[in-house]
């Protein structure tokens, strides 16, 4: 039997009791670092950080509406080889479903670390949550927390998720090893803490709280969102591919990119060590640029836009997990995420698969079947 | 579109197709001078961004074409071929590209007469299609 109990919030607010269980987590044994998100003096900045001494988590804010990067890329680079001693990673689901992918393309291990995940409030975009936690940072975070319980961010901040938090329909992690509840219980009195796996089960017996059940109005205040993102998702697509559905409209969709590569820098399962887009095979010759000139009478500089972007489609769209990232990179406010998120929902739902799902379903395109697709062969289809 | 002489970029595998395509023109076979061929050493080397590149530079067509499943020289080579064709099935239609300009068969090294027979039906397919998008505009 898996363990679901329950932290009192008594006299305590969430943020301390969350500093109190992590570490009390890194007091276990086998546990001796911990990957987690901490706000940062003076400016309020919400990073990650590895922490090996438990007096040092004073900042610990897992619930504060700030994702600056996903995370994943830095768990994978903590446990590509062995480290020494097992970490744990408080992850959001999303940054979780990215390190399933960075597993499975070998650039990331599960065997040393723990996986924890807090039910995920939600993000701004980077500028705005600065904008936001202005002088103090804790009380910004503990308001906005009470403010997402009540449902109520949106009038009482004046301020809107970022898209791809309000298109999300994982607003709590299936994989996490240790899952942390804050959804469908009573604000301020407890938070619950569930063992998902038998890893989790191993810590929360060695740390000896209290019992509970997870309810069945938990559930239900879980699936309200679950249903009310991907309506807004479902929408989503729809104007997207209405946006995108010629080629004008795809270059006017892109008029703006400057070939930066960071939403490519900011994507968490663009896998590659080299990006083939920086390497010299794009460093063309200046007779070259006056040769395509010539054939059509202009072009747009710099080149290649869409180029980078299809192909980046068809590299990565299969293990895209939607964390918008890409939009929170781009310097020019366009809307990456929403248009990789509807390619990737075409090309997933076409080889049946879901990216960070779980670690046992094959990735697209490392593998096939031989009977398969026979739809696209030949010239007469 | 009368005169329309559709460019039909064609990725032939070395040893099934491109050798079907060596039969078909030293026993003197008439096909097309639409076709472009690209020799690769297999199908399974040929990157989704090498067919999005033939298209945006207004390619009208792009054939894949290697060993029948089973003879692929490097095993499986083809079979993952065919899921890249798939997924770009899934992603170039969005942007308004016809899937019948992007084509994938098996054509075996003995094939000659088939292989000039695949390329007249492409080319004619695609005079009747009528020019791509990317041929004259400009693509950003
Ligand atoms: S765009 Fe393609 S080549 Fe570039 S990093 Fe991503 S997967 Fe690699
Ligand atoms: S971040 Fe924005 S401007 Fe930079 S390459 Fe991506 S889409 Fe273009
Ligand atoms: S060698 Fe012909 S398809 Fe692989």
């Amino acid at each position: 039997m898996t363990i679901t109990a329950k932290i009192d919030l008594t006299g305590h607010n969430p943020l301390e009791a969350l500093q109190q269980f992590f570490a009390d987590i890194l007091k276990t044994e086998n546990i001796t670092s911990i990957l987690v998100p901490q706000r940062l003096p003076p400016k309020n900045t919400v990073m990650p950080t590895l922490v090996t001494d438990a007096s040092l988590l004073e900042g610990v804010d897992p619930l504060a509406p700030a994702f600056p990067m996903n995370a994943s890329r830095i768990a994978a680079r903590l446990t590509r080889k062995p480290m020494g001693g097992k970490m744990a990673a408080v992850l959001r689901p999303c940054e979780i479903r990215a390190f399933i992918e960075l597993i499975k393309l070998k650039q990331a291990r599960k065997e040393d670390v723990l996986l924890i995940s807090v039910d995920c409030l939600g993000a701004f975009q980077n500028k705005e949550y600065l904008k936001f936690a202005g002088q103090n940072g804790k009380e910004a975070t503990l308001r906005f927390y009470k403010n997402v319980m009540n449902g109520n961010v949106a009038e009482a901040e004046g301020l809107e998720f970022a898209p791809a938090c309000k298109a999300c329909e994982y607003p709590v992690s299936e994989n996490a090893d240790i899952q942390i509840g804050l959804y469908g219980l009573q604000t301020g009195e407890s938070i619950l803490v569930k063992a998902q796996t038998e890893a989790g089960d191993r810590i929360l017996n060695q740390m000896k709280l209290p019992e509970t059940n997870e309810t069945q109005e938990r559930r239900t205040v879980i699936d309200g969102i679950i249903s009310k993102h991907t309506g807004y998702r479902d929408s989503m697509f729809t104007e997207t591919r209405e946006a995108t559905n010629s080629l004008e409209k795809m270059s006017a969709y892109f008029a703006s990119c400057v070939n930066c590569y960071n939403c490519r820098v900011a994507c968490p399962v663009c896998y590659c060590k080299e990006c083939v887009f920086v390497t010299d095979v794009f460093n063309h010759d200046p007779s070259q640029y006056l040769q395509w000139a010539k054939r059509k009478g202009i072009i747009k500089m710099p080149t290649d836009t869409l180029f980078y972007h299809l192909t980046r489609l068809a590299h990565m769209s299969t293990a895209c997990v939607g964390c918008g990232q890409c939009s929170n990179a781009c310097p020019n406010e366009i809307p990456v995420m929403e248009l990789f998120r509807t390619i990737a929902h075409a090309t997933q739902q076409a080889f049946d698969y879901q990216a960070g799902k779980s670690i046992e379903q094959e990735p697209p395109l490392s593998t096939f079947r031989e009977d398969e697709f026979q739809e696209v062969v030949g010239i007469t289809n | 579109m009368e005169n329309f002489e559709p460019t039909i970029i064609a990725f032939v595998c070395n040893w099934c197709t491109y050798t079907a395509a060596d039969l078909a023109g030293t026993s003197r076979l008439f096909y097309p001078k639409n076709i472009r061929l690209i020799r690769v050493m297999c199908t399974g080397m040929v990157d989704p961004q090498y067919i999005i590149k033939a298209f945006l530079e207004g390619a009208d067509s792009v054939l894949i074409s290697g060993c029948h499943p089973g003879d692929c020289h490097y095993i499986n080579g083809n079979y993952k071929a065919r899921r890249r064709i798939k997924l770009l099935k899934e992603i170039l239609p969005q942007f308004g590209f016809d899937p019948q300009r992007l084509r994938l068969t098996w054509i075996g090294a003995s094939d000659g007469i088939q292989f000039a027979e695949i390329m007249r039906d492409l080319t004619l397919q695609m005079k009747a299609l009528g020019p791509s998008q990317t041929k004259l505009k400009m693509v950003i």
